[in-house]
């Protein structure tokens, strides 16, 4: 009954955003700022995560592929594909379901028990365009071009950990990455990264929104939209993988 | 002119408060008095449709404000400046900024005039100087000023106060008190003021609301008050000896 309950405040917060969606005006400013903190702001963590990510896989590959039967180059198909695929958005959406997930959730939390969204309906204002909107939209839009980062840093970072670590030339890795690339993967990854985006902005929206309390419960909102946008991530990884593969 | 008809509102199984019937004429100043926990904010939240009742009406010059289209509340909710409990300034922009916010968005005055109303409201609350300063710099009596001259920065027909005096010291309440005297009478402004300080509502209002036992208790003018017998309302006002010695002056 109460995830019944749960379901529809979130549903019909969503159609009240897709309702107020035409009303620009109101969100233009806070739309742009909001690409800058979704997305700019997001930019080191991401490059940090995609180099990372990209330089264990190598050299995990490396070591457990080491066999004179397998030629080089296959590590570096399996890394580029699986960092396309799968890494770059998902590792990417994990990371910012704690960055961005919880900053929208504690900012809207914070302005919902300090009176200010109560403030602002009572200018006049439609609350859910000036501040749902914007951040879903910044999610939605940001998400993509940080999946595009990830996986440049990514591979890039694969391909120096090769090199560095004597593993995989550069050049066998990347004819491994040319020989398995497929377009698709990365349609599949931008289609994942804008889920992704959506999931964990409407889900922190919806969670700070209508957080209840004093600053108790705007950390169990905070704690909720995190936890919740991970496993929505991974559920959302899963119904897409059969989907679309 | 604000009417509440027959006001019924509970949160699930919990009644608030029923059956309850005002007026405010134009011009005055209400006071609505209570226990904590009695559903005054609750109330007033109500005016400008912030809530839902259960039943009932409120009649904004005539216009039943739940009986309106989301747009069309919207629009009733521009007559009404609101003074939250917590001042509700936002955070993340300045004073000067707060105080312009409804003028930003809803006149499309030039920067120079928006300059000059902002300071103008300022004025009112004597916070010119503070127009460059962060929110969270300011103290409690300084936002609940700043968080005045926002309600009042698009003129409206009517202000409401939740709890102004609360948390403030002798001497800043009073201020306040000034101030909420100051809007109505030099501006003509309905105000409803939701307290529990009875200084404040001895300085301030022209009739008083009696929230108690889930309903509209009593309701009458200030001197009204003073010469009522009724039990409750007598044990209310007359709550700590300071209250019975301004009552008695």
């Amino acid at each position: 009954m109460y995830a019944l309950k749960e379901i529809g405040k979130y549903s019909t917060l969503l159609y009240q955003a897709l309702r107020s969606s035409t009303e620009w005006s109101t969100y233009r400013k806070n739309l742009f700022q909001e690409l800058v903190k979704v997305g700019y702001d997001s930019v080191p963590i991401i490059v940090l995560v995609g180099i990372f990510t990209g330089s264990v896989m190598t050299l995990q590959s490396a070591y457990q592929l080491e066999s004179a039967f397998i030629p080089l180059s296959t590590i570096g198909a399996i890394v580029s594909e699986s960092i396309l695929i799968e890494l770059a958005a998902v590792i990417s959406g994990l990371v910012l379901a704690g960055k961005v997930g919880a900053r929208v959730a504690t900012e809207l939390g914070n302005m919902r028990v300090s009176e200010q969204i109560d403030a602002l309906e009572s200018m006049g204002f439609n609350s859910v365009s000036f501040l749902v909107v914007p951040r879903v939209l910044a999610g939605i839009l940001m998400f993509p071009v940080l999946y595009i980062v990830a996986s440049i840093f990514g591979v890039g970072g694969g391909l120096a950990a090769g090199y560095f670590s004597g593993s995989v030339p550069p050049a066998d890795f990347l004819q491994g990455a040319r020989m398995y690339f497929y377009p698709w993967n990365i349609v599949f990854g931008f289609v994942k990264s804008f889920v992704f985006g959506f999931i964990i902005t409407s889900i922190a929206c919806y969670k700070g929104y209508y957080a209840t309390g004093g600053a108790e419960g705007v950390g169990k909102s905070t704690t909720n939209a995190t936890v919740l946008g991970c496993i929505y991530i991974l559920l959302a990884d899963f119904i897409l993988a059969v989907l679309l593969l | 002119m604000i009417e509440i008809k027959n006001l019924k509102k509970s949160f699930g199984d919990l009644l608030i408060w029923e059956d309850v019937n005002l007026k405010i004429d134009d011009g005055d100043t209400l006071a609505i008095i209570g226990r904590s926990g009695c559903g005054k904010s609750v109330l007033l939240k109500h005016l400008n449709a912030l809530l839902t009742p259960d039943s009932g009406e409120v009649l904004i010059d005539g216009k039943n404000i739940f009986e309106l289209d989301y747009v069309s509340q919207r629009k009733v909710r521009q007559k009404f400046g609101v003074l939250f409990q917590g001042s509700a300034l936002f955070d993340s922009i300045n004073t000067f900024e707060n105080v312009a916010f409804p003028l930003r968005y809803f006149t499309k005055d030039s920067e120079e005039e928006i300059y000059r109303k902002v300071m103008r409201s300022l004025g009112y609350v004597n916070l010119e100087m503070a127009a460059d300063k962060e929110t969270s710099e300011l103290s409690g009596g300084m936002k609940k000023r700043v968080g005045l001259a926002r309600a009042i920065i698009l003129e409206p027909e009517y202000i409401m106060y939740d709890e102004p005096t609360s948390g403030l010291d002798p001497e800043t309440a009073e201020e306040i008190n000034e101030l909420i005297s100051l809007m109505s009478d030099e501006f003509d402004i309905t105000s409803i003021v939701v307290t529990h300080d009875m200084h404040s509502v001895l300085k301030v209002a022209d009739k008083v609301a009696y929230l108690n036992d889930q309903k509209l208790s009593w309701y009458g003018t200030l001197e009204e008050m003073r010469e009522s017998d009724q039990e409750d309302l007598v044990n209310f006002t007359t709550a700590s000896e300071y209250q019975v010695k301004i009552l008695g002056n």
